[in-house]
């Protein structure tokens, strides 16, 4: 395990540099765009004057320089202090640590259910290339692979939300219901149904296509071939050579999808109303909302390293040549 | 003359937990027009020691001098014309050429980058090599990928004698060819050498192959060189334990078969 | 060596459109070595593929095979098969041990326990130095001819009564191929396997083997006892590979083409 802990290390460290070239560039880009938060705010409460604005600049501290504002964001960070919302007028990190755990849920459960479905669809369409079973598989995939996520979304909803009234049609959860433990954990999970199966099913599709590319593949090669040499059972054949290699692909898709999931959690988190993540960005960048916004993106970046972390470790433990030589000196 | 000297040549490459001393120290030095062999199993050093010599590795301690000049010593665009008189040919594998590039091509780009020949002058300077290899002029149209790998042995010979060289470095460069094709290219080979004068550094686990092209040869074991001498000398009376070893290796052909009762 | 072990009839494939091997008829000994003897593109492969029925997908396989026992031998229990390139034919994300272990946890019925002590055995039969620190190896810790001999331990691991190495040792430098060449002949014997050994050298072939068949283009040109092939060969096709040969007695080229 030498070898993971030398992976993490080497990761963690690398992440710093990451991260703060993603803190400045947001914060050089924010300013640069035209318009602030006060200006927003003027707009929203039917204007004000020139002294008006002054006046709530400075209390924002929104007159110092870029370099000044920048190293305040920092120093304030280090104290895991992610500024004011100015369209919230709440801590940032409160309304961050409010949204997140329900864009995780649904993200968390959409990921789960479609790798795990996918994968599995993978490996039975990719037992057999070119098989009855692989032609079905593939193309249904390549059908739900075209769909729009927002239009299966609607779909879902209005079938079975609105016209059979089996599911709820928005929300993370019952209004007031005062429910708690079990009752409200299967409240919510019958409010995540939707969203997740319109994401799951979209996702569901990637992961059996790059799965049955990645067996389609191993299945040419000498390993795979010296297994069939040794008479070894057909199911064994599948799963422990020819499943395993085509899995490492799979897992680096995981990886690059993380981030996608994040940005598209925005349209579904609309459609359902559900109060995400996603659907928070959008309020931020509607209301001129830098300090929100610059936590968002912050986060966004932390979960997307994490998520690349492990990744990383998982593909340590599926590959044991990774990571084993570090590079000649 | 001589054309190349290397001089106490070193280089380490760590693996995983451990130092691997890859090239431990080697000096020897080649004559114009002349073949030296570097034979070694694998792991003795001596594809190591090629990549020093082309400068596609740098060296921790060593000098080498190639054509009178301190050829550790150039760098970037001087070290890039230079390359044009020290040319290399691997072992086939289909890796070596772009998938998608025509033999033309392949012989094209070093005619243009070190200005062997005008735009005008190309395609007839291009039959030519193509010709000199035994290849077809018609073959330029062809993609490399659809060569047998004796075809693009011939075409990795013509792209390395296209910069008019004075050394080649041959890299178990007829390893993977048949038997028949592999006496066709070192014939082609040892030609070319007495024909222009080219100098070979010849690497190859197989004294055999060695023993047919080399003037003199250097045996490797873990980095060293171990022996160093007329090649048939050292073949009829191996001094060294790696030297004993390469000779008993090669096959030989029993007329009678093999003997019963063996073990 | 005088019962045939399987008489084999025009046998014929097909892959693509392409004809690999054409018509080949031949029987093969029990407990004889059998060197299959030809340039790449030959047939040689194709043909102990076909044998083993390990043909890829798609192939067209033709003729008559008739094994002298009741029952045609069976891949990986009967056959045991070695490959050219080791690093290609060992899983890079297994153990060695899990490798070489599952062929006989399949076929000698036994439990996972037992099948990797028998691994181990097998790893100390193919003589690798430390077998228990590489069972828990992988392939790309070993040397390219450690890796030959886990294949080869692997092939064996079911006690197989025949074994084909196609090109076992041609991508191994010629010490190396010289060791696994003795192992091979070592163990062959000890376990009185028939071996199918095919190489384009016909050196090699004339140290191992008993019979030689020589290919070229998908068909078999010629097939006999050593001796009789390669003093007397009946073929343009083998002559020319014995007059390709050079050893360490032949003139050498630059001495040729300066007299020439």
């Amino acid at each position: 395990m030498k070898r993971s802990l030398r992976l993490v290390r080497r990761r963690l460290l690398a992440s710093i540099p990451v991260l703060l070239i993603v803190i400045t560039l947001t914060f050089v880009l924010l300013e640069t765009a035209p318009g602030d938060a006060v200006d927003a705010y003027l707009l929203s409460i039917g204007g004000g004057d020139a002294a008006v604005a002054d006046g709530l600049r400075r209390a924002y501290g929104l007159d110092q320089s870029l370099t000044a504002r920048l190293w305040l964001y920092l120093t304030a960070l280090a104290r895991l202090d992610l500024g004011w919302s100015v369209a919230f007028e709440r801590p940032v990190l409160a309304l961050i640590a409010e949204r997140l755990p329900n864009t995780l849920a649904l993200m968390g459960s959409a990921t789960a259910l479609s790798f795990a479905i996918g994968s599995a669809l993978g490996i039975v369409a990719g037992s057999k290339p070119e098989s009855v079973k692989d032609r079905a598989l593939s193309s249904i995939s390549l059908i739900l692979y075209s769909i729009p996520g927002f239009w299966l979304g609607l779909v879902l909803s209005l079938v079975l939300a609105v016209q059979l009234r089996w599911l709820p049609t928005s929300g993370i959860e019952t209004i007031a219901s005062g429910k708690t433990g079990l009752d409200r954990f299967i409240d919510i999970a019958r409010h995540l149904v939707l969203p997740v199966s319109s994401l799951a099913l979209i996702y569901t599709a990637l992961f059996l296509r790059v799965m049955r590319a990645g067996m389609e593949e191993a299945w040419t090669l000498d390993f795979v071939l010296f297994a069939r040499a040794k008479g070894l059972a057909r199911s064994r054949i599948v799963l422990r050579h020819v499943a395993r290699h085509a899995a490492l692909p799979l897992i680096t898709m995981l990886g690059l999808q993380a981030a996608t999931m994040l940005g598209g959690s925005v349209v579904i988190e609309s459609i359902f109303a559900i109060p995400g993540f996603g659907r928070l960005a959008h309020e931020a960048v509607a209301g001129r909302d830098a300090p929100l916004l610059m936590g968002i993106i912050l986060v966004s970046a932390v979960l997307v390293i994490i998520v690349n972390l492990l990744v990383d470790l998982a593909q340590a433990a599926l590959d044991p040549r990774i990571g084993a030589s570090e590079a000649s000196s | 003359m001589t054309l190349l000297s290397v001089e106490n040549l070193r280089k380490h490459y760590s693996s995983g937990d451990r130092d691997v001393a890859a090239v431990d120290g080697v000096s020897f030095s080649l004559s114009a027009g002349e073949t030296l062999g570097i034979a070694g199993a694998s792991g003795s050093g001596k594809s190591t020691l090629a990549r020093l010599i082309l400068r596609l590795a740098e060296p921790e301690a060593g000098t080498i001098h190639f054509e009178g000049q301190n050829w550790l010593a150039l760098q970037g665009a001087k070290l890039r014309g230079n390359r044009a008189r020290m040319q290399m040919v691997f072992q086939d594998i289909h890796g070596a050429f772009h998938p998608t590039a025509t033999v033309g091509s392949v012989l094209d780009d070093p005619l243009r980058i070190h200005r062997i020949a005008t735009k005008k002058d190309r395609p007839g300077e291009i039959a030519r090599l193509l010709d000199r290899v035994g290849l077809a002029a018609a073959d330029a149209h062809r993609p490399v990928h659809q060569l047998s790998g004796g075809q693009r042995q011939r075409v990795a010979i013509a792209r390395a004698i296209s910069t008019r060289p004075s050394l080649i470095v041959l890299d178990e460069a007829v390893s993977a060819l048949d038997v028949q094709v592999r006496n066709r290219i070192l014939k082609l080979l040892v030609e070319l050498q007495r024909e222009q004068g080219i100098s070979y550094l010849f690497i190859s686990h197989d004294l055999a192959v060695l023993r047919a092209v080399s003037h003199r040869l250097a045996i490797m074991d873990t980095g060293r060189i171990v022996e160093y001498g007329r090649t048939t000398d050292m073949i009829d009376s191996p001094q060294s334990a790696a030297g004993h070893a390469l000779v008993s290796a090669v096959p030989r052909l029993t007329l009678a078969g093999r003997p019963k009762n063996t073990v | 060596m005088t019962a045939a072990l399987c008489n084999l009839s025009n046998m014929t494939v097909r892959y693509g459109g392409r004809t690999a091997l054409s018509d080949v008829s031949l029987n093969l000994m029990a407990g004889e070595r059998l060197a299959i003897v030809g340039e790449s593109g030959s047939g040689k492969s194709t043909f102990v593929r076909a044998l083993a029925g390990l043909l890829p997908r798609g192939a067209i396989c033709d003729g008559q095979v008739h094994w002298a026992s009741d029952q045609a031998p069976r891949l990986g229990r009967d056959i045991g098969f070695v490959f050219q390139d080791a690093s290609a034919s060992l899983n890079p994300l297994l153990r060695i041990g899990e490798q070489v272990a599952e062929g006989a946890k399949r076929h000698l019925g036994l439990t996972w326990q037992a099948a990797y002590d028998h691994a181990q055995a097998l790893l100390e039969q193919v003589r690798i130095a430390n077998a228990p620190a590489v069972m828990r190896a992988y392939p790309h810790q070993l040397s390219g001819g450690q890796r030959q001999r886990v294949a080869i331990a692997a092939a064996i691991a079911s006690r197989p009564s025949i074994l084909i190495a196609d090109e076992a040792t041609s991508a191994l430098d010629t010490v190396v191929q010289a060791d696994i060449v003795k192992l091979l002949d070592e163990l062959v014997s000890k376990n009185a396997m028939t071996l199918l050994f095919v190489t384009h050298d016909i050196a090699l072939a004339s140290n191992l083997a008993d019979r030689i068949a020589v290919f070229k283009h998908g068909h078999l040109v010629e097939i006999g006892p050593v001796a009789d092939v390669l003093s007397k060969p009946r073929s343009s096709d083998t002559q020319d590979l014995i007059a390709g040969h050079f050893d360490l007695t032949s003139p050498p080229l630059i001495a040729e083409v300066a007299t020439s």
